[in-house]
Protein backbone atom coordinates (compact mmCIF):
# COMPACT_ATOMS: atom_id res chain seq x y z
CA UNK A 1 0.00 0.00 0.00
CA UNK A 2 2.86 2.30 0.68
CA UNK A 3 3.19 3.08 -2.84
CA UNK A 4 0.98 1.25 -5.58
CA UNK A 5 2.27 1.00 -8.87
CA UNK A 6 -0.89 1.39 -10.64
CA UNK A 7 -0.68 4.65 -8.69
CA UNK A 8 2.52 5.46 -9.62
CA UNK A 9 1.99 4.97 -13.02
CA UNK A 10 -1.25 7.48 -13.44
CA UNK A 11 0.87 10.07 -11.59
CA UNK A 12 3.56 9.74 -14.40
CA UNK A 13 0.77 10.47 -16.55
CA UNK A 14 -0.59 13.67 -15.11
CA UNK A 15 0.14 16.53 -17.13
CA UNK A 16 1.94 19.30 -15.03
CA UNK A 17 5.18 20.68 -15.53
CA UNK A 18 7.37 18.56 -13.36
CA UNK A 19 11.30 19.19 -13.70
CA UNK A 20 14.33 16.23 -13.35
CA UNK A 21 13.66 16.50 -9.40
CA UNK A 22 10.02 15.50 -9.64
CA UNK A 23 9.10 18.70 -8.77
CA UNK A 24 6.46 20.93 -10.74
CA UNK A 25 6.43 25.02 -9.88
CA UNK A 26 4.11 25.01 -7.32
CA UNK A 27 6.40 22.66 -5.14
CA UNK A 28 3.94 19.67 -6.02
CA UNK A 29 6.19 16.47 -5.87
CA UNK A 30 5.64 13.23 -7.53
CA UNK A 31 7.19 11.47 -4.56
CA UNK A 32 4.84 12.51 -2.29
CA UNK A 33 1.55 12.12 -4.67
CA UNK A 34 2.18 8.45 -5.25
CA UNK A 35 2.91 7.51 -1.50
CA UNK A 36 -0.46 10.06 -0.47
CA UNK A 37 -2.50 8.71 -3.57
CA UNK A 38 -1.89 5.04 -2.75
CA UNK A 39 -3.21 5.65 0.67
CA UNK A 40 -6.63 7.38 -0.29
CA UNK A 41 -6.71 4.65 -3.32
CA UNK A 42 -6.92 2.15 -0.52
CA UNK A 43 -9.82 4.40 0.90
CA UNK A 44 -11.13 4.63 -2.39
CA UNK A 45 -11.45 1.17 -3.89
CA UNK A 46 -11.48 -1.06 -0.33
CA UNK A 47 -12.20 0.96 2.42
CA UNK A 48 -15.27 3.51 1.25
CA UNK A 49 -15.97 2.07 -2.11
CA UNK A 50 -16.76 4.87 -3.91
CA UNK A 51 -18.70 4.99 -6.61
CA UNK A 52 -18.10 7.43 -9.59
CA UNK A 53 -20.39 8.54 -11.67
CA UNK A 54 -20.24 10.99 -14.66
CA UNK A 55 -16.58 11.70 -14.13
CA UNK A 56 -16.40 11.44 -17.77
CA UNK A 57 -18.23 15.25 -16.80
CA UNK A 58 -14.62 16.74 -16.22
CA UNK A 59 -12.46 18.23 -19.21
CA UNK A 60 -9.59 16.35 -19.86
CA UNK A 61 -7.50 19.18 -19.86
CA UNK A 62 -7.38 23.39 -19.09
CA UNK A 63 -8.63 25.15 -16.62
CA UNK A 64 -12.19 23.83 -14.44
CA UNK A 65 -13.39 24.16 -11.25
CA UNK A 66 -15.28 21.07 -8.83
CA UNK A 67 -18.07 22.72 -7.09
CA UNK A 68 -19.43 20.15 -4.38
CA UNK A 69 -21.13 19.90 -1.15
CA UNK A 70 -19.59 18.35 2.05
CA UNK A 71 -21.29 15.29 3.43
CA UNK A 72 -19.84 15.64 7.15
CA UNK A 73 -17.69 14.78 9.52
CA UNK A 74 -14.11 16.37 8.16
CA UNK A 75 -13.47 16.18 4.39
CA UNK A 76 -13.30 12.71 3.48
CA UNK A 77 -15.42 14.09 0.35
CA UNK A 78 -12.65 16.25 -0.78
CA UNK A 79 -10.13 13.30 -0.58
CA UNK A 80 -12.44 10.93 -2.30
CA UNK A 81 -12.83 13.33 -5.27
CA UNK A 82 -9.08 13.77 -5.35
CA UNK A 83 -8.80 10.14 -5.74
CA UNK A 84 -10.90 9.82 -8.25
CA UNK A 85 -9.86 12.58 -10.27
CA UNK A 86 -6.37 10.77 -10.31
CA UNK A 87 -7.60 6.94 -10.27
CA UNK A 88 -11.00 7.50 -13.12
CA UNK A 89 -9.71 9.97 -15.41
CA UNK A 90 -8.05 9.53 -18.54
CA UNK A 91 -5.61 10.91 -18.86
CA UNK A 92 -5.62 11.11 -14.64
CA UNK A 93 -5.58 14.97 -13.39
CA UNK A 94 -4.86 16.13 -9.92
CA UNK A 95 -7.47 18.37 -8.72
CA UNK A 96 -6.40 21.22 -6.33
CA UNK A 97 -8.07 21.71 -3.10
CA UNK A 98 -9.02 25.18 -1.13
CA UNK A 99 -7.67 24.06 2.03
CA UNK A 100 -8.93 25.67 5.56
CA UNK A 101 -5.98 27.67 6.79
CA UNK A 102 -5.10 25.78 9.81
CA UNK A 103 -3.78 23.18 8.09
CA UNK A 104 -0.84 24.78 6.61
CA UNK A 105 0.30 25.76 10.44
CA UNK A 106 0.42 22.51 11.61
CA UNK A 107 3.09 20.23 11.18
CA UNK A 108 2.73 17.03 8.78
CA UNK A 109 -0.50 18.77 7.68
CA UNK A 110 1.99 21.41 5.92
CA UNK A 111 4.05 19.18 4.58
CA UNK A 112 1.58 16.90 2.72
CA UNK A 113 -0.61 19.45 1.75
CA UNK A 114 2.33 21.57 0.19
CA UNK A 115 3.59 18.55 -1.35
CA UNK A 116 0.67 17.31 -2.79
CA UNK A 117 -0.99 20.55 -4.16
CA UNK A 118 -3.78 21.41 -1.96
CA UNK A 119 -3.18 24.96 -0.78
CA UNK A 120 -4.37 27.21 1.63
CA UNK A 121 -7.60 28.67 0.40
CA UNK A 122 -6.57 32.38 -0.75
CA UNK A 123 -7.95 34.04 -3.37
CA UNK A 124 -4.71 34.44 -5.34
CA UNK A 125 -4.18 30.30 -5.02
CA UNK A 126 -7.26 30.06 -6.64
CA UNK A 127 -7.20 32.53 -9.54
CA UNK A 128 -3.13 31.59 -10.25
CA UNK A 129 -4.19 27.49 -10.17
CA UNK A 130 -7.28 28.42 -13.05
CA UNK A 131 -4.61 30.99 -15.29
CA UNK A 132 -2.34 27.83 -15.12
CA UNK A 133 -5.32 25.38 -16.43
CA UNK A 134 -4.97 23.93 -13.71
CA UNK A 135 -8.34 21.55 -11.75
CA UNK A 136 -9.46 23.29 -8.81
CA UNK A 137 -12.15 21.47 -6.19
CA UNK A 138 -14.02 23.89 -4.14
CA UNK A 139 -16.58 23.35 -1.20
CA UNK A 140 -18.21 26.84 -1.07
CA UNK A 141 -19.85 25.58 2.46
CA UNK A 142 -16.69 25.85 4.30
CA UNK A 143 -16.06 24.01 7.66
CA UNK A 144 -19.65 24.94 8.24
CA UNK A 145 -20.18 22.27 5.59
CA UNK A 146 -17.91 19.74 7.49
CA UNK A 147 -19.45 20.61 10.59
CA UNK A 148 -23.06 19.38 9.41
CA UNK A 149 -24.40 16.75 12.03
CA UNK A 150 -25.59 13.51 10.80
CA UNK A 151 -29.46 14.68 10.39
CA UNK A 152 -28.45 17.40 8.40
CA UNK A 153 -26.11 15.01 6.03
CA UNK A 154 -28.12 15.43 2.95
CA UNK A 155 -28.97 19.18 3.45
CA UNK A 156 -27.12 22.28 1.71
CA UNK A 157 -25.54 25.50 3.94
CA UNK A 158 -25.32 28.73 2.32
CA UNK A 159 -22.64 29.09 -0.52
CA UNK A 160 -19.91 31.63 -0.49
CA UNK A 161 -19.91 33.21 -3.78
CA UNK A 162 -16.09 33.81 -4.23
CA UNK A 163 -15.81 30.77 -6.61
CA UNK A 164 -18.52 32.55 -8.43
CA UNK A 165 -17.13 35.39 -9.08
CA UNK A 166 -13.44 33.52 -9.66
CA UNK A 167 -15.07 31.56 -12.20
CA UNK A 168 -16.44 34.35 -14.38
CA UNK A 169 -13.40 36.48 -14.04
CA UNK A 170 -11.15 33.49 -15.13
CA UNK A 171 -13.85 32.19 -17.64
CA UNK A 172 -13.77 28.86 -16.03
CA UNK A 173 -16.39 25.84 -16.34
CA UNK A 174 -17.90 24.40 -13.40
CA UNK A 175 -18.38 21.04 -12.86
CA UNK A 176 -20.84 20.62 -10.46
CA UNK A 177 -21.11 17.46 -7.82
CA UNK A 178 -22.99 15.66 -5.41
CA UNK A 179 -21.22 13.48 -2.33
CA UNK A 180 -23.17 11.19 0.03
CA UNK A 181 -21.84 8.73 2.62
CA UNK A 182 -19.08 11.02 4.47
CA UNK A 183 -21.89 11.51 6.99
CA UNK A 184 -22.91 7.85 7.53
CA UNK A 185 -18.99 7.15 7.92
CA UNK A 186 -18.52 9.73 10.14
CA UNK A 187 -21.94 9.92 11.94
CA UNK A 188 -21.72 13.35 14.11
CA UNK A 189 -24.01 13.86 16.59
CA UNK A 190 -22.26 16.66 18.05
CA UNK A 191 -18.89 18.96 17.40
CA UNK A 192 -16.62 19.95 20.19
CA UNK A 193 -15.25 23.33 19.40
CA UNK A 194 -13.64 23.34 22.73
CA UNK A 195 -11.33 20.54 21.94
CA UNK A 196 -10.84 21.80 18.48
CA UNK A 197 -9.65 24.53 19.87
CA UNK A 198 -6.79 22.91 22.17
CA UNK A 199 -5.68 21.30 19.22
CA UNK A 200 -5.58 23.74 16.38
CA UNK A 201 -8.45 22.85 14.56
CA UNK A 202 -11.76 24.58 14.20
CA UNK A 203 -13.94 22.02 15.36
CA UNK A 204 -13.76 18.24 16.16
CA UNK A 205 -16.56 15.90 15.28
CA UNK A 206 -17.74 13.54 18.73
CA UNK A 207 -20.21 10.45 17.25
CA UNK A 208 -22.01 8.29 19.37
CA UNK A 209 -18.82 5.50 19.69
CA UNK A 210 -16.86 8.77 20.53
CA UNK A 211 -14.06 9.50 17.98
CA UNK A 212 -14.55 10.52 14.75
CA UNK A 213 -12.72 7.77 13.08
CA UNK A 214 -14.48 6.84 10.20
CA UNK A 215 -16.41 3.66 9.33
CA UNK A 216 -16.51 1.66 6.45
CA UNK A 217 -19.14 3.34 4.91
CA UNK A 218 -20.05 3.30 1.27
CA UNK A 219 -19.18 6.67 -0.19
CA UNK A 220 -20.66 7.88 -4.13
CA UNK A 221 -20.25 10.76 -6.02
CA UNK A 222 -21.37 11.99 -9.03
CA UNK A 223 -20.37 14.46 -11.21
CA UNK A 224 -22.98 17.08 -13.43
CA UNK A 225 -21.96 18.55 -17.32
CA UNK A 226 -20.16 21.85 -16.73
CA UNK A 227 -21.87 24.31 -15.94
CA UNK A 228 -20.57 27.70 -18.04
CA UNK A 229 -21.86 31.27 -17.10
CA UNK A 230 -20.22 34.19 -18.99
CA UNK A 231 -19.43 37.86 -17.34
CA UNK A 232 -16.45 39.52 -15.71
CA UNK A 233 -16.78 38.41 -11.79
CA UNK A 234 -17.82 42.17 -11.75
CA UNK A 235 -21.34 41.99 -11.59
CA UNK A 236 -23.73 43.30 -8.74
CA UNK A 237 -24.33 40.91 -5.98
CA UNK A 238 -27.76 39.85 -6.44
CA UNK A 239 -26.03 38.73 -10.18
CA UNK A 240 -23.82 36.34 -8.27
CA UNK A 241 -26.16 35.38 -5.92
CA UNK A 242 -28.68 33.84 -8.85
CA UNK A 243 -25.20 32.03 -10.59
CA UNK A 244 -24.24 30.53 -7.46
CA UNK A 245 -28.67 29.36 -6.64
CA UNK A 246 -28.24 27.89 -9.84
CA UNK A 247 -25.23 26.12 -9.44
CA UNK A 248 -26.56 24.75 -5.46
CA UNK A 249 -29.40 23.70 -7.33
CA UNK A 250 -27.51 21.38 -9.29
CA UNK A 251 -25.51 20.46 -6.61
CA UNK A 252 -28.81 19.26 -4.55
CA UNK A 253 -30.29 17.16 -7.54
CA UNK A 254 -26.94 15.39 -7.65
CA UNK A 255 -26.55 14.94 -4.22
CA UNK A 256 -30.35 13.34 -4.70
CA UNK A 257 -29.52 11.41 -7.44
CA UNK A 258 -26.34 10.11 -5.67
CA UNK A 259 -28.54 9.17 -2.44
CA UNK A 260 -30.52 7.13 -5.01
CA UNK A 261 -28.06 5.35 -6.44
CA UNK A 262 -26.61 4.64 -3.04
CA UNK A 263 -29.42 3.37 -1.86
CA UNK A 264 -30.35 0.86 -4.42
CA UNK A 265 -26.83 -0.66 -4.04
CA UNK A 266 -27.27 -0.87 -0.24
CA UNK A 267 -30.76 -2.65 -0.57
CA UNK A 268 -30.57 -4.08 -3.93
CA UNK A 269 -34.40 -5.48 -5.05
CA UNK A 270 -35.20 -2.62 -2.74
CA UNK A 271 -36.44 -0.73 -4.93
CA UNK A 272 -34.76 2.74 -5.61
CA UNK B 1 28.49 53.92 -18.12
CA UNK B 2 30.07 55.11 -14.75
CA UNK B 3 28.45 53.06 -12.26
CA UNK B 4 29.59 53.41 -8.26
CA UNK B 5 28.26 50.17 -6.41
CA UNK B 6 27.89 50.90 -2.37
CA UNK B 7 28.35 47.93 -0.85
CA UNK B 8 30.71 46.84 -3.54
CA UNK B 9 32.87 44.48 -1.38
CA UNK B 10 30.24 42.04 -0.44
CA UNK B 11 30.43 38.47 -2.23
CA UNK B 12 27.97 39.36 -4.90
CA UNK B 13 28.48 43.02 -5.27
CA UNK B 14 32.27 42.04 -6.34
CA UNK B 15 30.50 39.81 -9.39
CA UNK B 16 28.06 42.66 -10.47
CA UNK B 17 31.23 44.99 -9.92
CA UNK B 18 33.54 42.62 -11.99
CA UNK B 19 30.60 41.99 -14.72
CA UNK B 20 29.94 45.58 -15.25
CA UNK B 21 33.65 46.19 -16.31
CA UNK B 22 33.92 43.59 -18.55
CA UNK B 23 30.82 44.73 -20.15
CA UNK B 24 32.96 48.00 -20.94
CA UNK B 25 31.71 50.11 -17.44
CA UNK B 26 33.87 52.29 -15.66
CA UNK B 27 32.93 50.55 -12.53
CA UNK B 28 33.24 52.52 -8.68
CA UNK B 29 33.24 50.83 -5.86
CA UNK B 30 32.08 52.24 -2.29
CA UNK B 31 32.72 50.13 0.90
CA UNK B 32 33.51 50.28 4.42
CA UNK B 33 35.08 46.79 4.47
CA UNK B 34 38.00 46.38 1.95
CA UNK B 35 38.37 44.69 -1.16
CA UNK B 36 42.22 43.66 -1.13
CA UNK B 37 42.29 42.49 -4.63
CA UNK B 38 40.23 44.53 -6.30
CA UNK B 39 41.50 44.42 -10.10
CA UNK B 40 42.78 47.35 -11.52
CA UNK B 41 40.48 49.79 -13.26
CA UNK B 42 37.98 49.59 -10.56
CA UNK B 43 38.49 52.45 -7.88
CA UNK B 44 37.47 51.24 -4.51
CA UNK B 45 36.34 53.86 -1.64
CA UNK B 46 37.00 52.77 1.54
CA UNK B 47 34.17 54.52 3.75
CA UNK B 48 30.85 54.19 5.26
CA UNK B 49 27.93 55.79 3.02
CA UNK B 50 26.63 57.82 5.30
CA UNK B 51 29.82 59.29 5.90
CA UNK B 52 30.74 62.68 4.66
CA UNK B 53 33.59 60.92 2.72
CA UNK B 54 30.97 58.46 0.62
CA UNK B 55 29.15 61.91 -0.34
CA UNK B 56 32.70 63.45 -1.86
CA UNK B 57 32.66 60.27 -3.95
CA UNK B 58 29.61 61.26 -5.83
CA UNK B 59 30.69 64.86 -5.75
CA UNK B 60 33.95 64.36 -7.67
CA UNK B 61 33.43 61.27 -9.39
CA UNK B 62 29.90 62.28 -10.45
CA UNK B 63 29.03 58.37 -11.14
CA UNK B 64 25.88 58.23 -13.74
CA UNK B 65 24.25 54.79 -11.99
CA UNK B 66 24.47 53.72 -8.30
CA UNK B 67 23.48 50.13 -7.47
CA UNK B 68 22.85 50.12 -3.62
CA UNK B 69 24.42 46.89 -2.46
CA UNK B 70 24.93 48.20 0.80
CA UNK B 71 22.20 46.59 3.21
CA UNK B 72 22.54 43.94 5.70
CA UNK B 73 20.60 40.94 4.59
CA UNK B 74 21.78 38.22 6.95
CA UNK B 75 19.24 36.80 9.47
CA UNK B 76 21.47 36.47 12.29
CA UNK B 77 22.74 39.69 12.14
CA UNK B 78 20.93 41.96 14.38
CA UNK B 79 20.05 45.17 16.43
CA UNK B 80 20.39 48.79 16.16
CA UNK B 81 23.22 48.65 14.18
CA UNK B 82 21.62 46.91 10.98
CA UNK B 83 19.19 48.53 11.37
CA UNK B 84 21.12 51.77 11.18
CA UNK B 85 22.61 50.74 7.84
CA UNK B 86 20.04 49.69 6.20
CA UNK B 87 17.40 52.47 6.79
CA UNK B 88 19.96 55.32 7.04
CA UNK B 89 21.99 54.16 4.65
CA UNK B 90 19.31 54.13 1.99
CA UNK B 91 18.13 57.27 2.85
CA UNK B 92 21.80 58.85 2.13
CA UNK B 93 22.40 56.96 -0.96
CA UNK B 94 19.54 58.37 -2.30
CA UNK B 95 19.69 62.23 -0.80
CA UNK B 96 23.59 61.87 -2.51
CA UNK B 97 22.17 60.49 -5.26
CA UNK B 98 19.67 62.92 -6.25
CA UNK B 99 21.95 66.26 -5.00
CA UNK B 100 25.06 65.68 -7.10
CA UNK B 101 22.82 64.12 -10.52
CA UNK B 102 22.95 60.58 -10.47
CA UNK B 103 19.92 59.50 -13.30
CA UNK B 104 19.49 55.69 -12.03
CA UNK B 105 19.56 54.24 -8.40
CA UNK B 106 19.30 50.49 -8.63
CA UNK B 107 18.16 49.45 -5.17
CA UNK B 108 18.95 45.43 -4.66
CA UNK B 109 16.59 44.16 -2.07
CA UNK B 110 15.73 40.66 -1.49
CA UNK B 111 12.32 38.77 -1.32
CA UNK B 112 12.11 38.42 2.08
CA UNK B 113 10.41 41.68 2.07
CA UNK B 114 7.07 39.37 1.32
CA UNK B 115 7.74 37.82 4.65
CA UNK B 116 6.81 34.18 5.35
CA UNK B 117 3.88 33.10 7.03
CA UNK B 118 1.45 30.09 6.95
CA UNK B 119 -1.03 31.93 5.02
CA UNK B 120 0.75 34.11 2.85
CA UNK B 121 0.42 33.06 -0.90
CA UNK B 122 3.07 31.30 -3.16
CA UNK B 123 4.19 33.39 -5.90
CA UNK B 124 4.00 36.91 -4.62
CA UNK B 125 3.94 39.61 -7.04
CA UNK B 126 5.15 43.41 -6.75
CA UNK B 127 1.80 44.83 -5.77
CA UNK B 128 2.00 42.57 -2.15
CA UNK B 129 2.56 44.34 1.04
CA UNK B 130 4.89 42.17 2.72
CA UNK B 131 3.26 39.81 5.49
CA UNK B 132 4.24 37.99 8.62
CA UNK B 133 6.08 41.66 9.84
CA UNK B 134 4.70 40.47 12.90
CA UNK B 135 6.24 37.14 13.86
CA UNK B 136 9.93 38.56 12.65
CA UNK B 137 10.52 42.24 13.86
CA UNK B 138 14.25 41.64 12.46
CA UNK B 139 12.89 41.85 9.21
CA UNK B 140 11.07 44.86 9.89
CA UNK B 141 14.61 47.25 8.96
CA UNK B 142 14.51 45.67 5.47
CA UNK B 143 11.27 46.27 4.43
CA UNK B 144 11.27 50.02 5.60
CA UNK B 145 14.81 50.19 3.04
CA UNK B 146 12.70 48.49 0.26
CA UNK B 147 9.82 51.08 1.06
CA UNK B 148 12.03 54.00 1.08
CA UNK B 149 13.95 53.16 -1.78
CA UNK B 150 9.93 52.52 -3.77
CA UNK B 151 9.17 55.85 -2.46
CA UNK B 152 11.76 57.02 -4.44
CA UNK B 153 9.74 56.67 -7.66
CA UNK B 154 7.23 59.32 -7.22
CA UNK B 155 9.13 61.12 -4.79
CA UNK B 156 12.46 62.31 -7.33
CA UNK B 157 10.47 61.73 -10.68
CA UNK B 158 13.49 62.90 -11.93
CA UNK B 159 15.36 60.33 -10.83
CA UNK B 160 15.44 56.35 -12.73
CA UNK B 161 14.35 54.00 -9.64
CA UNK B 162 14.65 49.99 -9.93
CA UNK B 163 13.71 48.10 -7.35
CA UNK B 164 14.47 44.66 -6.75
CA UNK B 165 13.35 42.12 -5.02
CA UNK B 166 16.47 39.18 -5.36
CA UNK B 167 15.59 35.69 -4.12
CA UNK B 168 18.49 33.60 -2.37
CA UNK B 169 22.23 33.14 -4.29
CA UNK B 170 24.36 30.04 -4.59
CA UNK B 171 27.57 29.89 -5.63
CA UNK B 172 31.42 30.15 -5.80
CA UNK B 173 30.77 33.11 -2.80
CA UNK B 174 29.35 30.53 -0.23
CA UNK B 175 27.79 33.59 1.47
CA UNK B 176 24.40 35.16 1.79
CA UNK B 177 21.43 33.67 3.68
CA UNK B 178 20.81 30.41 2.16
CA UNK B 179 24.62 29.16 2.20
CA UNK B 180 24.89 29.65 5.54
CA UNK B 181 21.85 27.53 6.24
CA UNK B 182 23.68 24.85 4.50
CA UNK B 183 27.46 25.79 5.92
CA UNK B 184 27.44 22.61 8.00
CA UNK B 185 27.12 18.70 7.64
CA UNK B 186 23.59 18.26 9.08
CA UNK B 187 21.00 21.12 8.67
CA UNK B 188 18.45 21.11 10.86
CA UNK B 189 14.42 21.09 9.61
CA UNK B 190 11.63 22.03 11.50
CA UNK B 191 9.97 18.69 11.06
CA UNK B 192 6.75 18.16 9.40
CA UNK B 193 7.51 21.39 7.16
CA UNK B 194 9.39 21.66 4.33
CA UNK B 195 9.43 25.54 2.30
CA UNK B 196 10.08 25.64 -1.07
CA UNK B 197 13.13 28.06 -1.40
CA UNK B 198 13.78 30.09 -4.38
CA UNK B 199 17.65 30.86 -5.59
CA UNK B 200 19.50 31.64 -8.30
CA UNK B 201 23.11 31.03 -9.34
CA UNK B 202 25.53 34.27 -8.52
CA UNK B 203 26.49 34.71 -12.14
CA UNK B 204 22.67 34.91 -12.99
CA UNK B 205 22.04 37.26 -10.43
CA UNK B 206 25.12 39.37 -10.91
CA UNK B 207 23.73 39.37 -14.27
CA UNK B 208 20.17 40.21 -13.81
CA UNK B 209 21.29 43.21 -11.89
CA UNK B 210 24.09 44.34 -14.76
CA UNK B 211 21.07 43.97 -16.81
CA UNK B 212 18.82 46.67 -14.78
CA UNK B 213 21.56 48.87 -14.99
CA UNK B 214 22.08 48.69 -18.24
CA UNK B 215 18.43 48.25 -19.50
CA UNK B 216 17.56 51.32 -16.73
CA UNK B 217 13.71 49.85 -16.16
CA UNK B 218 12.05 51.58 -13.73
CA UNK B 219 9.91 50.18 -11.26
CA UNK B 220 9.85 47.21 -8.69
CA UNK B 221 10.80 43.91 -9.87
CA UNK B 222 10.76 40.13 -7.97
CA UNK B 223 14.05 38.26 -9.53
CA UNK B 224 14.25 34.97 -10.17
CA UNK B 225 15.30 32.25 -11.96
CA UNK B 226 14.71 28.56 -11.43
CA UNK B 227 11.81 26.69 -10.30
CA UNK B 228 11.50 26.64 -6.11
CA UNK B 229 12.85 23.76 -4.77
CA UNK B 230 11.66 22.17 -1.39
CA UNK B 231 14.27 22.60 1.42
CA UNK B 232 14.99 19.32 1.95
CA UNK B 233 15.75 18.58 -1.74
CA UNK B 234 18.03 21.34 -1.59
CA UNK B 235 20.20 20.18 1.62
CA UNK B 236 20.50 16.21 0.43
CA UNK B 237 21.23 17.35 -3.25
CA UNK B 238 23.97 20.24 -2.01
CA UNK B 239 25.52 16.51 0.03
CA UNK B 240 23.95 17.54 3.41
CA UNK B 241 21.93 16.03 5.97
CA UNK B 242 18.20 17.03 6.43
CA UNK B 243 17.72 16.26 10.43
CA UNK B 244 14.11 17.10 10.90
CA UNK B 245 13.33 18.63 15.07
CA UNK B 246 9.89 19.22 16.41
CA UNK B 247 9.60 23.03 16.56
CA UNK B 248 9.47 23.77 20.48
CA UNK B 249 13.04 21.29 20.64
CA UNK B 250 14.85 23.18 17.58
CA UNK B 251 13.79 26.60 19.46
CA UNK B 252 15.61 25.55 22.17
CA UNK B 253 19.16 24.46 20.45
CA UNK B 254 19.27 27.14 17.93
CA UNK B 255 22.96 28.19 18.44
CA UNK B 256 23.95 25.14 20.27
CA UNK B 257 25.86 22.00 18.82
CA UNK B 258 26.95 23.65 15.80
CA UNK B 259 23.45 24.39 14.76
CA UNK B 260 23.31 27.81 13.50
CA UNK B 261 21.79 31.00 15.90
CA UNK B 262 18.88 32.57 14.47
CA UNK B 263 16.36 35.17 15.84
CA UNK B 264 13.01 33.02 16.65
CA UNK B 265 11.20 34.44 13.56
CA UNK B 266 13.53 33.10 11.42
CA UNK B 267 12.24 29.50 12.24
CA UNK B 268 8.94 30.88 10.06
CA UNK B 269 11.39 31.04 7.30
CA UNK B 270 12.27 27.73 7.43
CA UNK B 271 8.24 26.69 7.91
CA UNK B 272 6.53 28.61 5.65
CA UNK B 273 7.84 29.35 1.61
CA UNK B 274 8.60 32.42 0.06
CA UNK B 275 7.94 32.19 -3.31
CA UNK B 276 7.85 35.15 -5.75
CA UNK B 277 6.90 35.65 -9.53
CA UNK B 278 9.41 37.48 -11.96
CA UNK B 279 7.33 37.39 -14.48
CA UNK B 280 7.58 41.34 -15.20
CA UNK B 281 11.66 41.39 -14.61
CA UNK B 282 12.01 38.85 -17.29
CA UNK B 283 9.46 41.00 -19.66
CA UNK B 284 11.26 44.10 -18.74
CA UNK B 285 14.50 42.98 -19.24
CA UNK B 286 14.78 39.92 -21.35
CA UNK B 287 16.84 38.54 -18.77
CA UNK B 288 16.31 34.59 -18.50
CA UNK B 289 18.71 32.04 -15.91
CA UNK B 290 21.10 30.10 -17.57
CA UNK B 291 21.86 27.78 -14.49
CA UNK B 292 19.10 25.78 -13.97
CA UNK B 293 17.73 24.33 -10.18
CA UNK B 294 19.29 21.11 -10.42
CA UNK B 295 22.95 22.49 -12.02
CA UNK B 296 22.95 25.15 -9.25
CA UNK B 297 22.52 22.24 -6.82
CA UNK B 298 25.00 20.10 -8.04
CA UNK B 299 27.42 23.12 -9.00
CA UNK B 300 27.30 24.25 -5.32
CA UNK B 301 27.72 21.02 -3.66
CA UNK B 302 31.29 20.73 -5.72
CA UNK B 303 32.05 24.16 -4.61
CA UNK B 304 31.42 23.19 -1.08
CA UNK B 305 32.97 19.62 -1.65
CA UNK B 306 30.72 17.73 -0.63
Amino acid sequence: MASDDSVRERVNRLELPFNALGIDPYGISKKHLVVGFSLLGWFYRHYFRVRAVGAANVPRRGRAMLVGNHSGGYAIDGAMVLASMMLELEPPRLAQGMAEKFINQLPVGSLWSSRTGQFTGLPEHAERLLEDDRLLMVFPEGARGTAKLYKERYSLVDFGTGFMRLALKTKTPIVPLGFVGGADAVPTVTNSYALGKLVGVPYVPVTPYGVALPLPAPCEVHYGEALRFSGTGDEEDQVIRGYVEQVKHRIAELVEAARASRRARLRPGAGA
Amino acid sequence: MRVLIAGSSGALARQVALLLKSRGHEVIGLDRRPWRDAPEGIEVFETDVRKRAAEDVFRTRKPECVVHMATVNALTAGGDERARINVGGTKSLFEHAVNHGVKHVVFVGRHTYYGASADSPLYHTEDEPPHGIGSFPELADLVAADLYAANALWREPGLVTTVLRLVYTLGPSQQGTLASFLRGKRVPLVLGYDPLFQFLFESDAARAIALSVEQRVKGIYNVCGPNPVPLRLIVEHTGRTAVPIPEPLLRGLLGRFGLPRLPAGALEHIKFPIVVDGKAFRRATSFSHEVDEVECLQRYRLLTGR
